[in-house]
């Protein structure tokens, strides 16, 4: 079955992933990860075998339930943005420890330039931390080839593997040919040495070693791996490492006159002894990277070489930021191309929160009711509302990680910060906020905690929300006194009634819940116009 | 063949079912395509672009080089002039003349339009009355993209064969009000 589509490098993976048999895709949204899993939502094939698509509560009960399915012998996928491997790392970084039963691949996209993120975290580390395999695709085709290879690997070598794909890769479109046939499930079946999935400190002092040689093994499958290639050129004055996405760049730059050597690396651990052919032939080496400086400071180390290392450390490509064709363009010695001057007449057109947006008129509220008390502080946290930090609302003076609303707010009550105002999403609140809930009713902090619920996940799209209809039974149940559980609806004319029940949530000096709920407007929208299709 | 096209807007004015017409005008006709798109934050009124490269060639690099791009294709006139350095220097800008205000300091629009008037290949047209005309007064971008279909490098009735395709499990109606405000478009660029 050869068929060609134009897929986004996400949707390649999801394509991948299905035909490889999964049991099933585990994920939070994370842009620019999310389209894997809404693809696969979207599949007939997917549907038709069964396979697994709901959204999970964060990246950490993704990454676990996925294990279970390799538990028991068969194929999982799992994909979050590079900071949600953060929020998965214990669990990721001890599922090398267990090894894998069934092929278990996990898809981290990382976003260079920071486009909708807060840092530039390069998943690569997490990979070579962790004694993990990394396979970092350069064109949305061998996305969706690697997967397949990559559960393979997986299985032979009984180790995880980690797709790390950047926002260039995730979301861009390309030809991609499908060439397999979609593979069945596979059926039940337990791990042959039982013992290795009981992390018991006797155990792990048995897998530890053996996981040191497995990760020499797979340096060597990774030098004869058919997703590295030595390009060889006359021009030994400089050679070029190019990994993942940026080997484009560089062709982008290049014709056939081009003569200098060139390493395409797209499966680590590094391939060392192809590098170090490199530097014994080559009186330089650029190292052009998606990211942070993985490999360029690796090569380099800190001892003085025979062989000058460049790259993003030298400034030869810009420290910081993803790479452009420009940037390779540059880096290569060659001019630049005529351009055009940039316009006077362009200024910045920042986001912002949706005309007719309930968190629009939760902030109105907060900050209404906030006047008299001039030494507050809004704790905030992960999403659309984090945009709240801009005019006209300026309500909110931290936004650190999921979660980090509740828990730094109980902080600075401790601290002796009175009001101490926490907001949060709602499923941010369920992704990594209910936790921090049931430490501060535990001490019955003196916070107010604003749950803006618009009843989806809205800043990736409007995926579904893990508490949705729960929200006030999970405060009740963590510990927030019932009549300090209070719900109101965010619409201007409800504006001195919100104001109300904030200012009556300040003056009690214990852990208050105020919900504001209406549905984002998004997702509204969508709803009415299915309804009128149907 | 190459054409390396920059479709520029605001989030929300739907620049991606144009790429996503010209994309399957370009699979049928058997060429190569590479799209980036934007996704995330910025689609909450931002700016956003598309970087869209078509080619009977292979295509390396999924971002258009400065100084590259064939066409800029703008649903907003100041979301035209922002990418100007990418644009060649024969390069054509296909943009519409109705501002989108979304923030307080957007500059003098007579200033930006004689901006415009002053390059050299620049086709301006005020899409959304057009797309009123036609009766299809959120067909704003398909408009646009009749207006710039002649500089595509693909036969304008491919497009119509896509859009057909593209809108087909909408109904008759759909299709043809979007056939039509592609026309409106085609015409008005003349």
């Amino acid at each position: 079955m050869k068929n060609k589509k134009l897929l986004l490098g996400d949707e390649a993976i999801a394509v991948g992933a299905v035909n490889s048999g999964i049991t099933g895709v585990y994920a939070y949204p994370g842009t620019p990860s999310t389209e894997i899993t809404e693809y696969i939502q979207t599949l007939p094939l997917a549907r038709e075998k069964g396979i697994q698509c709901r959204w999970c509560t964060n990246e950490k009960t993704a990454m676990e339930a996925a294990l279970g399915v390799s538990y028991v012998g068969q194929r999982a996928l799992v994909c979050m943005k590079h900071v949600g491997m953060n929020v998965a790392a214990d669990a990721f970084v001890n599922s090398a420890m267990s090894g894998v039963n069934g092929g278990l691949i996990v898809v981290t996209a990382d976003d260079p330039s920071m486009h909708s993120s807060q840092n530039e975290q390069d998943s690569r580390f997490y990979g070579k931390f962790a004694f993990i395999p990394v396979l970092e695709p350069s064109n949305q085709q061998e996305a969706y080839d690697m997967i397949s290879y990559g559960y393979t690997l997986s299985e032979e070598n009984d180790i995880p593997v980690l797709m790390r794909v950047t926002t260039r890769m995730a979301h861009s479109r390309a030809i991609v040919e499908i060439n397999a046939e979609p593979q069945p499930r596979k059926p039940i079946s337990f791990p042959k040495n039982p013992y290795s999935w009981i992390l018991l400190p006797a155990n792990s002092r048995k897998k530890y070693p053996l996981l040191l040689e497995n990760y020499k093994h797979l340096e060597e499958i990774a030098v004869a791996s058919e997703w590295n290639r030595y390009i060889d050129g006359k021009d030994k004055s400089v050679g070029i490492i190019a990994c993942g996405i940026a080997y484009n760049y560089l062709c982008e730059n290049i014709d056939s006159s081009f003569a200098h050597p060139v390493l395409k690396i797209s499966q680590y651990p590094l391939p060392a002894s192809l590098v170090r052919k490199m530097a014994s032939e080559c009186d330089r080496i650029l190292v052009m990277e998606e990211g942070q400086p993985f490999v360029e400071e690796t090569v380099k180390g800190v001892l003085p070489a025979t062989c000058k290392i460049t790259g993003r450390l030298t400034g030869d490509l810009p420290r910081v930021g993803e790479l452009t064709p420009d940037s390779v363009r540059k880096a290569l010695g060659l001019a630049p191309h005529d351009t055009f001057a940039v316009s006077d007449n362009v200024v910045a057109r920042p986001p912002a929160l949706c005309q007719g947006c309930g968190h629009r008129d939760m902030y109105a509220a907060l900050n209404k009711a906030l006047e008299e008390y001039p030494d507050h502080k809004v704790f905030s946290d992960i999403g659309c509302y984090t945009l709240g930090a801009l005019p006209p609302f300026k309500a909110i003076n931290s936004t650190i990680d999921m979660g980090a609303s509740i828990t730094m707010a109980r902080g600075a009550a401790d601290g002796g910060l009175y009001p101490s105002v926490a907001v949060i999403g709602d499923s941010t609140f369920t992704h990594s906020g209910i936790t921090g809930l049931l430490d501060a009713a535990n001490v019955n902090a003196d916070i107010v905690v604003v749950i803006s619920d618009n009843l989806t996940t809205g800043m990736t799209g409007g995926q579904d929300s893990a508490g949705t209809n729960k929200l006030e039974a999970i405060c009740k149940a963590v510990g927030v006194a019932p009549d300090h559980v209070r719900v109101v609806i965010p619409l201007a004319k409800n504006m001195e009634e919100i104001e109300k029940v904030i200012k009556e949530e300040i003056a009690y000096h214990g852990t208050s819940v105020i919900i504001p709920r209406r549905e984002c407007i998004q997702t509204a929208k969508r709803h009415s116009k299915e309804k009128q299709s149907k | 063949m190459t054409k390396d096209i920059i479709l520029a807007g605001v989030g929300g004015q739907g620049i991606l079912s144009i790429a996503t017409v010209i994309g399957e005008a370009a699979l049928k006709e058997g060429l190569h395509i590479k799209q980036a798109e934007v996704h995330g934050m910025s689609q909450r009124g931002g700016d956003v672009q598309s970087n869209l490269r078509i080619s009977s060639e292979e295509i390396a690099s999924d971002l258009i080089p400065l100084g590259c791009a064939d066409l800029i294709i703008s649903l907003e006139p100041m979301e035209a002039l922002r990418y100007l350095p990418y644009l060649s220097n024969s390069g054509w800008i296909v943009t519409s003349t109705t501002p989108f205000i979304n923030i307080p300091n957007y500059p003098d629009q007579e200033k930006i339009l004689a901006e415009l008037r002053s390059l050299n290949n620049v086709i301006m047209i005020d899409v959304e009355a057009i797309a009123r005309e036609a009766g299809n007064a959120r067909g704003s971008n398909i408009v646009l993209l009749g207006a710039c279909s002649h500089l595509l490098g693909i036969a304008p009735v491919k497009f119509e064969e896509g859009i057909r395709r593209i809108f087909a499990r909408k109904g008759d109606d759909i299709v043809e009000m979007n056939i039509k405000a592609f026309r409106a478009g085609e015409q008005a660029a003349k």
